[in-house]
C-alpha cells in the first residue's frame, strides 16, 4: 500500500455478496479502483482502523476518508459519481420503495441465512420454510409496489435492487450444493426467475464467484470445525431469542 | 401546502413516528396526523403496511411509505428546502451510518436493558454504554449536530438521534439504569440541552409522565415473557 496513490481502494473478501455489491456498482459506473482482499479470521490494521467501529468488510477508501455499510456505500457512489448509469431513480417515492425492499432483503431475507446454516433437521426445514415465506412476502410487496413495472433489470439495466439482490442470491447454487437448497422453483417462482435473468447478465455473470470455489468456501466456513470468528457468530445465533 | 395530502399514522409514544414528525415539521409540511393503537391495529394500518405493520407509514397524495429513516429521506428529497441531510456526499455517508449506529447499538440495547433482568441486562447495559461512547465521540462532537459550528437547524442526524433526549432518560428512570452520565457523556448532555430546547422540538415530545407509566407496563410485560427483545 505504501506510495500507491489510489483513488479509490474496497477492502473486501471475494466470497462476500455484500462486497461483490460495491465492485459492481464500482464497475458499473468505470471508476477505477484497487481490491485489497482481507482475511477476515485475522483483520488487518488497514480494515481496523477504516472500520473501527464494526470491523467488516466491505469498506471504500475514497480520497482518504472510509465509508463502510454496503447500503451506505452504494448511495455514495450514486451520488459521487453522479454520471450514467444511475443506481437509483430520481423520483423519491421509487427512491424510497428501492430502499425500502433493499432492507429488507438485507434485514430479513439476509439474516434468515444464519439459522438454515446453524440449524438442522426438523428445525432446518422449518426456517428453510420461514425463509421462503420471507420471500414470498418480497415477491408480493414488488409486485405491489412496482405494479408491473419490475424495479429488476429496469430497462435492461442494472439498478439498485439488481446490485443487492443479485449478488447475493445468485450464489444460490453454491449454497445449495454446500449447505442446503433454499430457492425452489416451484415455493418462489417469482424470485427464482429474477434470479435467472440476473444470473445471466453478463456485467453479473462477470462479477460472481465461480460457483464451485464459493461452494468449497461455505462448506469450509459453514461445516464444523468453525473458526474462531464463525463460532462466535454462531454462539450469539444460539443464545439469542428465536421469534 | 395543503394539510390533507400528507398523511402520517404514528403512536404518541414511539420515537419513529416521532422522528417523521419533526422532519416535517422543520420543512413546515402540513400533515393530519392519525393516531394508531399499535396494539389493537387498524385495517388502515395492515392495508397501508402489509409487511410489517408497523408505525410510522406516511400516504402523499396517495403514495404510501413506510420505515423511518427512509421517510426522512422521502421527506427531504420531496421536499428540498431546509434541507435535512448535508449536501456533501461524505457527510451524508457519515449521516446515514451512525443514525444507523445508533438505531442498532444503542436503542436495541437501551430497550433490551429495559426490558431484561440480571446478567442479561447487565451485558446490555454495557454494550449500549459502550456504544454511547462512541456516539459521544464521532456525533456529538462532530460536525453535523445541532450547535456544532454555530449550526441552530435541525438536520438528519439530529432528528435520526433525538428519541436519546427524551426516551433514553425515562427508560433509565423505569429500568434503574444509568447510561447518560453527563460528566462521561458531556458533548451529548449539551446537545440534549439545545435539542429539547429547540422550537421545533419542545412542543412536540410526548409527555414524560405518561411515558414512564407506558414504558413501566410494558417493561413489565415483556421481562415476564420469553420474548425481551421487541420494539416498541
Amino acid at each position: 500500500m505504501e506510495g500507491k496513490e489510489s483513488e479509490v481502494v474496497l477492502i473486501g473478501t471475494w466470497a462476500s455478496a455484500f462486497c461483490k455489491r460495491v465492485e459492481l456498482a464500482l464497475k458499473l459506473k468505470g471508476i477505477p479502483y484497487e481490491f485489497v482482499e482481507e482475511d477476515l479470521e485475522n483483520k488487518s490494521e488497514l480494515l481496523l482502523r477504516n472500520n473501527p467501529v464494526h470491523r467488516k468488510v466491505p469498506v471504500l477508501l475514497h480520497k482518504g476518508k472510509a465509508i463502510p455499510e454496503s447500503l451506505v456505500i452504494l448511495e455514495y457512489i450514486d451520488e459521487y459519481w453522479t454520471k450514467a448509469p444511475r443506481l437509483l431513480p430520481d423520483d423519491p417515492y421509487q427512491r424510497a420503495k428501492i430502499r425500502f425492499w433493499a432492507n429488507y432483503h438485507d434485514e430479513k431475507i439476509a439474516q434468515a441465512i444464519t439459522p438454515i446454516i446453524f440449524s438442522e433437521g426438523k428445525e432446518r426445514e422449518k426456517v428453510i420454510e420461514d425463509f421462503q415465506q420471507l420471500l414470498k412476502v418480497f415477491e408480493e410487496g414488488i409486485e405491489r409496489d412496482f405494479q408491473g413495472k419490475s424495479p429488476f433489470l429496469h430497462g435492461g439495466n442494472l439498478g439498485f435492487l439488481d446490485l443487492v439482490v443479485g449478488t447475493y442470491a445468485c450464489n444460490y447454487q453454491a449454497f445449495h450444493d454446500s449447505i442446503a437448497v433454499v430457492f425452489e422453483t416451484e415455493k418462489n417462482p417469482q424470485f427464482f426467475s429474477w434470479l435467472m435473468a440476473l444470473k445471466d447478465h453478463p456485467r453479473i455473470k462477470e462479477t460472481l464467484p465461480p460457483s464451485d470455489k464459493l461452494a468449497t468456501k461455505y462448506k469450509e466456513l459453514f461445516l464444523p470445525p468453525y473458526s474462531k470468528r464463525i463460532a462466535t457468530i454462531r454462539e450469539r445465533y444460539l443464545q439469542s431469542p428465536k421469534a | 401546502m395543503e394539510s390533507k395530502e400528507v398523511k402520517l399514522l404514528g403512536f404518541w409514544v414511539s420515537p419513529f413516528s416521532r422522528r417523521v414528525e419533526w422532519a416535517l415539521k422543520v420543512k413546515g409540511v402540513g400533515y393530519e396526523y392519525i393516531e394508531e393503537d399499535i396494539f389493537n391495529k387498524s385495517n388502515l394500518l395492515l392495508e397501508l403496511n402489509p409487511v410489517h405493520k408497523k408505525v410510522p407509514v406516511l400516504v402523499h397524495d396517495g403514495k404510501v411509505i413506510a420505515e423511518s429513516f427512509i421517510l426522512l429521506e422521502y421527506v427531504d428529497e420531496t421536499w428540498k428546502h431546509h434541507p435535512l441531510l448535508p449536501q456533501d456526499p461524505h457527510q451524508r455517508a457519515l449521516a446515514r451510518f451512525w443514525a444507523k449506529f445508533c438505531e442498532e447499538k444503542v436503542f436495541e440495547t437501551a430497550w433490551n436493558a429495559l426490558c431484561s433482568k440480571g446478567e442479561e441486562k447487565q451485558k446490555a447495559l454495557e454494550q449500549c454504554k459502550e456504544a454511547m461512547e462512541k456516539m459521544e465521540e464521532e456525533v456529538f462532537k462532530g460536525k453535523q449536530i445541532l450547535g456544532s459550528d454555530g449550526r441552530s437547524n435541525l438536520g438528519y442526524l439530529d432528528i435520526a438521534v433525538g428519541w436519546i433526549s427524551h426516551w433514553l432518560p425515562v427508560f433509565e428512570e423505569v429500568g434503574s439504569m444509568q447510561i447518560l452520565d453527563p460528566l462521561q457523556f458531556p458533548a451529548t448532555a449539551a446537545w440534549i440541552d439545545r435539542f429539547l430546547n429547540h422550537p421545533l422540538i419542545k412542543d412536540n415530545l410526548p409527555p414524560r409522565e405518561k411515558m414512564l407509566v407506558y414504558f413501566h407496563q410494558r417493561s413489565q410485560e415483556l421481562s415476564s415473557t420469553a420474548q425481551g427483545w421487541i420494539k416498541v
